[in-house]
């Protein structure tokens, strides 16, 4: 690699490979295998971020080219790869045709940190997602990939480990934001041999995908972040819990587990330590309740996947297989390699008080700029939504924000100061979840928004409790009445009653947080639920007829 | 146990500790609503109504929560309210409300929850209710599952799974459209339900209920009739008829449980095929003149004619009379007596005495010849059979069981058992045990249920099973696993049995039986290390030409390890509900009630005085010889009790020879069957639920069987029959009044004897292969297995048993059934050196390759077999068969 002068990045995420990003990326390295262009090299990557413009592009000068550092191609197809080509060549241009313009003045931005989208970002997770290839070991270690292994067991103690990830202020990025140094001293303290490592990758919000493109971007700083978390509790098996639905994040896990083993990372004896962790990999079946801690280890146990009700032991003191279990997210995972390598006050200098480091966003909806994100914490929703997603599209005016998927709430446009931190979330009402947020605009009519919540976790509820099984379904039939026009007097009591009961009776987290989609949009919108009730009419002109309902 | 005050309520409460709230509240009288909470079960708190409210205002599920010193608990305040009563009304809307014509009206948790909470009809229509109706599922021929009813608590999953470990259903879907399904959903009778029923009687609401509606006015304390376990039951009666069946909780055999043969199977008792009248045969004149009434030709089966086609109804004056007649010609050595397994020990009692002093004869036997005379034998020739546990005549039976001890056990090793299907309530012990961490060891040469808890599953071929055991003996002593403290303080000549092991090297032993050497010395080593092992075994160890020393290898492990002083060191899992009873009472060739050998000259002399009457000195003959000497003409007249010879010895044909070569036979029984067509007056006995008496399981606890309803007909109880026969035979001794008078009787002959014996002896064995050989002929072995559903002529007369019995399939291996052409669900003729039968073949990779498995129907088995006895125990060898597999289709192009 170090021969070749330019390094054509392709974009291999999920997002990517849907646009045909694959076949670009044969068609160029095929092209380039039969030419005689020996100072390109053609590499896959994980995911760049900015989905909806892909396939993406990125051509990195490896020498001192400066003018062509990070070249940024969109929505490149296999029709255009003799002519990128023909751009890398000596006397070549970059190719106008691909550059992403600006949305407002139509000029085509050619470089990567010049476009807002990136430029209003800071990395620190998805820093290599885009640059190194997620099924080569090599441009992972390369980029200082598994020093904070090194450093982990031949530097630190597992106490001293879990000190430093203590002292960093990481939270849970699942969504419940549990402080994970917290978490692993309770693992580390919980009576009993054979722990178990869990990194839950069962992302199941709709249109969140963030977990996935961490998995497919760069698997290792997952894998070592699990491995750091073995040595830190004194775990010998690991699991990574991830959705079936994800076929590329599973092959390139495998893939790097693999080539961890061979490398002596994972195995007997890692690094020729005294310390052996291995890792498997299994595979869900795609129920979102698969999420919650306790369902997910019944699901590994080959029982079918119900949380468990309290009081019960925590899963760090009697999880899978009645094994002091440690269970974290994919996102704060990768984090740890990040924090070992760079120290605690590294990680705590981003983020607020109570939220430190970053939030990794999968931003969608009515937003210039979907895909994915990453912010310190605290970052304010306006910057997220107009400074990094570009604002919303065709001139409209913002009317809400929806954070946490199923789980989360609505925010309404004023609130769009307000930082996002797990603690803000919580108070407004909603929650940080997994990192999906939504962006709505004034024609988005909140009582579908609420009342489309509600028919997802009515089917996905577990169906064990019945707050959960028969509370989302009647709140979905009434939220469902309401919009066809058969709202009756009375239902807006309902619904607040049946929520209350749901959220104080439910076993798990899926029910006690599922009427908060109606909640905030009753907080923030009720007058939308009174217009269709009472006045059979839908102010954003979304549910039946858009007017007049009869 | 520790006591602890909460206040629950205002209620200052003294409460145990290591009690959850609910149960606290529940025995103190204080009801919370609760659906998914059942005492038999680990609590889920899935349905979220037991929510009380602690003093800081915290919700917990009362079910889960336990009790803590001083807590101040409210199980009614606005906070409850809030979380339970929108959940209440939504499972009330989410519900069937046919409550008028539901089976558990009255019974249904839901109703007491609407009553408690006040739930009008108003705050249900404000909910959205449901649109769609589920179709039952009837598929089950006991009970029904209703959908629209399930309010998904769980219990049945949790029953199946905690209780019976079968896990035939859970939990499927998601959300709303969640229910509780078998496998793939399909209909209950189609999965792996065992019908059990635990779960019907623990649904808290409609959606599991029995078919069988009528609820009784009284409930009688009584003893199945099924299998050697002796589960507690009460019958529920009404109008003198039996309407339910319930587990008796108070006995400490099955604590409640039933399977499903003593849950659902007693329809036998009020079946139209009971015999009502005493029958006897008409003369061939007598039958020529009725032949032209069509009842001639009513039948109950093909093979069965009707009784009315072959015999005229008497009354008993008129049917006794003509058997003592009869009877009267054939004392002395030319009658014999088959007793039945199924009757009460005082009729056993009785019938023994019949043959010995009325008709001076020792020829009595039963069926336990046929499946557990090695093991009786072999205890006996060790003098251990008595050891375990001396005979206590004492209806209270004994406290100490080892029933208790299975649980306890730390290794258990099964042999030839398929207990979960045999002996299913003692199944579940084995399985309890497993679960509290018992290492089971598994010897079968097939795969059976119980295979799913071993941790060893050993697959000798059968027949073979010395051998195995024998090696592992030998294990044991190579690498000095053995109890030598036991050894020298009760055990002589360990020497020459240690020598007797150099026949069984390892490789000697894999040879012999495929085991191979590292699995016959991980399955030693975990027995020696349990402290105690028990051992099971039952049938697949005794049926064998070498039965008797397959029992001795058994006994020689278990005194090896010492294992034989506790008293599940050595369990026969007797077959029938009072085989082990049948035996004590003296229903032997060669023994008075008790053991008391017939030969012994004392033994009769203290007998004769007894009784009043000179006995007979020889000791009589077995029931394999009996027949023998039926053919031969040696035996003329025989007296035969709730026992279808004819469907249950080999080989058919001679049985059919011997019951047509002897002059007169008495037919006793509750139903008519092959055997009786051949007997020449029929005497129709009672069922267990129409008398009094005690049974004796196989842990010999003689447990007492009460009166539920009155006779069918005019049948009679078997002890009052022969008593009055007696009297008619002019026979002094028979004039009881109950069976607790013959019970004293019983207990004067039997008591002291026989005492606790501190001496036990290895036997050295030598492996001899089964008489039965494949060859090229006849490459295949076939061998029998127990079946659930199946449990002697009781089972045949309950209609559900019928329909859930596993078809009579001939199970073969799908690499077999390649070879020899055989296609999965096609007919196929089954052919052996003696007979053949035919029917449908099932591929499965449960029966290995070179085997062929049907369960056990004894009629058509006995078709295929001419077996060579044991010569000990005079048992044939009745489990092991070589037979050809030939497509039914082809064979008839062939012929």
């Amino acid at each position: 690699m170090s021969d070749k002068q330019y390094t054509v990045h392709v974009c291999q995420g999920t997002g990517c490979v849907s646009g045909g990003s694959e076949k670009v990326f044969y068609s160029l390295k095929n092209e380039i295998e039969d030419s005689a262009f020996d100072h390109i090299h053609v590499k896959r990557t994980g995911c760049h971020g900015f989905c909806q413009q892909g396939p993406l592009i990125v051509i990195e000068p490896v020498g001192i080219d400066s003018q062509r550092e990070g070249i940024f191609y969109t929505k490149v197809k296999t029709d255009d790869v003799s002519d990128i080509i023909q751009s890398i060549l000596p006397k070549g241009k970059p190719l106008v045709r691909l550059l992403y313009k600006d949305p407002a003045t139509d000029k085509p931005i050619p470089h990567y940190r010049d476009i807002p989208f990136y430029n209003k970002q800071e990395r620190t997770i998805l820093k290599h997602c885009g640059n190194i290839d997620p099924e080569d070991i090599n441009e992972y270690l390369a980029v200082g990939g598994y020093k904070a292994l090194r450093k982990a067991i031949f530097e630190m103690t597992p106490e001293g480990v879990i000190s430093a990830v203590k002292s960093s202020g990481l939270r849970g990025l699942g969504g419940a934001g549990f402080p994970t140094g917290r978490k692993w001293e309770a693992c580390r303290k919980a009576q009993g041999d054979g722990k178990y490592v869990i990194c839950n990758a069962d992302e199941g919000d709709p249109g969140a995908f963030q977990d996935r493109s961490v998995m497919e971007g760069n698997p290792h700083s997952v894998i070592e972040g699990m491995i750091i978390a073995a040595y830190a509790i004194g775990a010998g098996k690991g699991f990574i819990y991830v959705r079936a639905e994800y076929p590329l994040a599973v092959s390139r896990l495998k893939i790097a587990i693999e080539q961890a083993r061979q490398e002596g990372l994972l195995g007997d004896n890692i690094l020729d330590s005294d310390f052996s962790f291995d890792i498997e990999i299994f595979q869900g079946a795609g129920a979102f309740v698969c999420g919650e801690s306790t369902a997910l280890v019944r699901s590994i146990e080959g029982k079918r996947g119900m949380p468990k009700a309290m009081p019960r032991p925590r899963t760090t003191e009697e999880g899978l297989w009645n094994k002091p279990t440690l269970l974290n997210n994919v996102k704060t995972f990768a984090n740890i390699p990040l924090i070992i390598s760079n120290g605690s006050e590294w990680f705590s200098k981003r983020g607020t008080e109570k939220s430190k480091g970053t939030a990794v966003f999968s931003l969608t909806g009515k937003v210039v700029n979907c895909g994915l994100i990453e912010v310190p914490m605290g970052a304010t929703l306006r910057k997220i939504i107009f400074d990094i997603g570009g604002g919303i599209p065709g001139g409209k005016a913002l009317k809400a924000v929806q954070t946490g998927g199923p789980s989360g709430g609505c925010l309404p446009a004023n609130m769009i100061d307000m930082p996002v931190d797990f603690d803000s979330l919580t108070k407004a009402g909603s929650i940080m979840g997994s990192g999906g947020m939504v962006v709505m605009d004034e024609d988005t009519c909140m009582v579908d928004v609420a009342r489309y919540f509600l028919d997802f976790t009515q089917r996905e509820s577990c169906g064990q409790c019945i707050p959960c099984r028969l509370g989302t379904v009647q709140m979905f039939k009434i939220l469902d009445d309401i919009t066809k026009g058969n709202g009756r007097p009375g239902d807006i009591d309902l619904l607040l009653e049946l929520s209350e009961a749901i959220k104080r009776s439910s076993i798990c987290g899926l029910g006690k947080t599922a009427p908060n989609p109606v909640l905030t949009t009753l907080r923030y919108f009720r007058d939308e639920y009174e217009a269709h009730i009472h006045e059979k009419r839908c102010p954003a002109g979304v549910c039946i007829g858009g007017k007049e309902i009869s | 146990m520790e006591q602890i005050s909460v206040n629950i309520d205002g209620q200052d409460i003294l409460a145990q500790k290591g009690a959850t709230i609910l149960e606290t509240a529940l025995s103190n009288k204080i009801y919370i609503p609760h659906l998914c909470y059942h005492p038999d079960l680990r609590p889920a708190g899935s349905c979220r109504l037991c929510l009380v409210e602690m003093d800081n205002g915290k919700l917990v599920t009362s079910c889960r929560t336990l009790i803590k010193e001083g807590m101040v608990i409210k199980t009614k305040s606005p906070g409850v309210d809030i979380a339970r009563r929108p959940v209440i009304e939504m499972i009330i809307a989410n519900h069937h409300m046919d409550c008028k014509n539901c089976a558990k009206k009255g019974q249904c948790e839901l109703q007491r929850i609407r009553a408690y909470m006040k739930i009008d009809k108003k705050s249900i229509e404000r909910l959205r209710l449901p649109q769609e109706e589920l179709p039952k599922d009837l598929s089950n021929p006991f009970f029904e599952r209703d959908h629209n009813k399930c309010v998904l608590c769980g219990i049945c999953v949790r029953t199946c799974q905690e209780i019976q470990k079968v896990s035939a259903i859970d939990f499927a879907g998601r959300g709303n459209n969640t229910k509780i399904a078998a496998f793939g959903d399909k209909p209950i009778a189609e999965s792996r339900c065992e019908s059990c029923g635990e779960c019907v009687i623990r649904c808290p609401v409609g959606a599991l209920v029995s078919k069988s509606l009528r609820r009784p006015t009284t409930e009688v304390k009584t003893i199945c009739p099924y299998c050697g376990v002796g589960c507690g039951i009460f019958l529920g009666t009404k109008d003198n008829e039996l309407v339910s069946v319930r587990g008796d909780s108070g006995n400490p055999v099955n604590n409640g449980n039933l399977c499903v043969k003593g849950r659902f199977g007693m329809g036998f008792v009020h079946s139209p095929d009971r015999l009502k009248n005493p029958l006897i045969k008409m003369t061939p004149k007598e039958r020529t003149a009725l032949s032209v009434q069509p009842s001639a030709l009513r039948g109950t089966s093909s093979l069965v004619p009707h009784p009315s086609s072959l015999f005229k109804e008497a009354t008993w004056d008129e049917a006794l009379t003509t058997v003592a007649k009869k009877l009267k010609k054939y004392k002395g050595e030319e009658f014999a007596l088959i007793a039945s397994t199924k009757c009460t020990n005082e009729e056993n009692y009785i019938a023994q005495k019949f043959a010995k002093v009325v008709m001076g004869s020792n020829n009595i036997d039963t069926s336990v010849r046929l499946c557990h005379g090695p093991s009786i034998a072999a205890l006996h020739s060790i003098n251990s059979f008595l050891w375990q546990r001396s005979v206590r005549l004492d209806p209270e039976g004994d406290k100490g069981d080892f029933k208790d001890e299975i649980e306890k056990a730390s290794c258990i090793l099964i042999a030839g058992a398929n207990i979960t299907h045999s002996h299913p309530v003692l199944g579940l012990r084995v399985k309890k045990a497993v679960e509290n961490g018992a290492r089971l060891i598994v010897i079968n040469p097939t795969e059976i249920d119980i295979c799913r808890f071993a941790e060893i599953w050993l697959k000798p071929y059968p027949g073979t099973d010395l051998a195995l055991i024998m090696g592992i003996c030998k294990v044991v002593v190579d690498e000095e696993a053995h109890d030598n403290s036991f050894i020298e303080r009760h055990v002589d000549k360990f020497d020459d049995f240690k020598e007797s092991l150099e026949d069984f090297s390892l490789g000697r032993v894999e040879r012999i039986t495929g085991v191979s050497r590292d699995v016959v010395e991980e399955a030693a080593r975990i027995f020696a290390k349990g402290k105690p092992s028990a051992v099971l075994w039952d049938t697949g160890i005794t049926q064998y030409s070498q039965g008797t020393n397959n029992v001795l290898s058994l006994i020689n492990l278990s005194i090896l390890t010492g294992n034989i002083k506790h008293s599940s060191g050595l369990i026969p899992l007797w077959g029938q509900n009072n085989a082990l009873g049948t035996c004590d009472m003296g229903c032997l060739p060669d023994f008075y009630p008790g053991y008391q050998p017939v030969a012994d000259p004392e033994i009769r002399k203290k007998f004769e005085t007894s009784w009043g009457k000179g006995l007979n000195t020889k000791p009589g003959l077995t029931l394999t010889e009996i027949l023998d000497a039926t053919l031969e003409e040696r035996i003329k007249a025989l007296y035969i009790i709730g026992s279808d010879l004819f469907s249950s010895v080999a080989p058919s044909k001679k049985v059919k020879d011997a019951l047509k070569k002897a002059k007169f036979i008495v037919f006793q029984d509750m139903f008519h069957n092959e055997t009786a067509k051949f007997a020449h007056v029929i005497l129709p006995a009672t069922s267990f639920a129409e008398k009094d008496g005690t049974f004796t399981n196989i842990e010999r606890r003689i447990q007492g069987i009460h009166k539920a309803i009155d006779p069918i007909g005019n049948s009679q109880p078997d002890w009052q029959i022969l008593c009055e026969l007696a009297r008619k035979l002019e026979s002094s001794g028979f004039n009881f009044n109950s069976p607790e008078e013959i019970m004293s009787e019983i207990s004067s002959l039997t008591s002291g004897f026989p005492s606790q014996k501190d001496k036990f002896k290895f036997t050295p064995l030598q492996y001899k292969p089964s008489a039965e050989v494949s060859d090229i002929e006849y490459p295949l072995i076939l061998t029998t297995e127990r079946d659930l559903y199946s449990e002697g002529f009781l089972s045949k007369k309950v209609e559900g048993l019928n329909i859930l019995r596993t078809k009579e399939f001939i199970n073969i291996n799908p690499k077999d059934a390649a070879d020899f052409e055989i296609k999965d669900g096609e007919m196929a003729r089954v052919i052996s050196r003696w007979g053949e039968i035919s029917g449908e073949a099932r591929l499965t990779g449960a029966t290995p390759t070179g085997l062929i498995t049907m369960d056990l129907l004894e009629e058509k088995i006995n078709q295929l077999i001419n077996p060579v006895l044991d010569p000990i125990s005079k048992t044939p060898e009745t489990k092991i068969c070589a037979v050809r597999i030939v497509p039914q289709k082809e064979s008839q192009h062939d012929e």
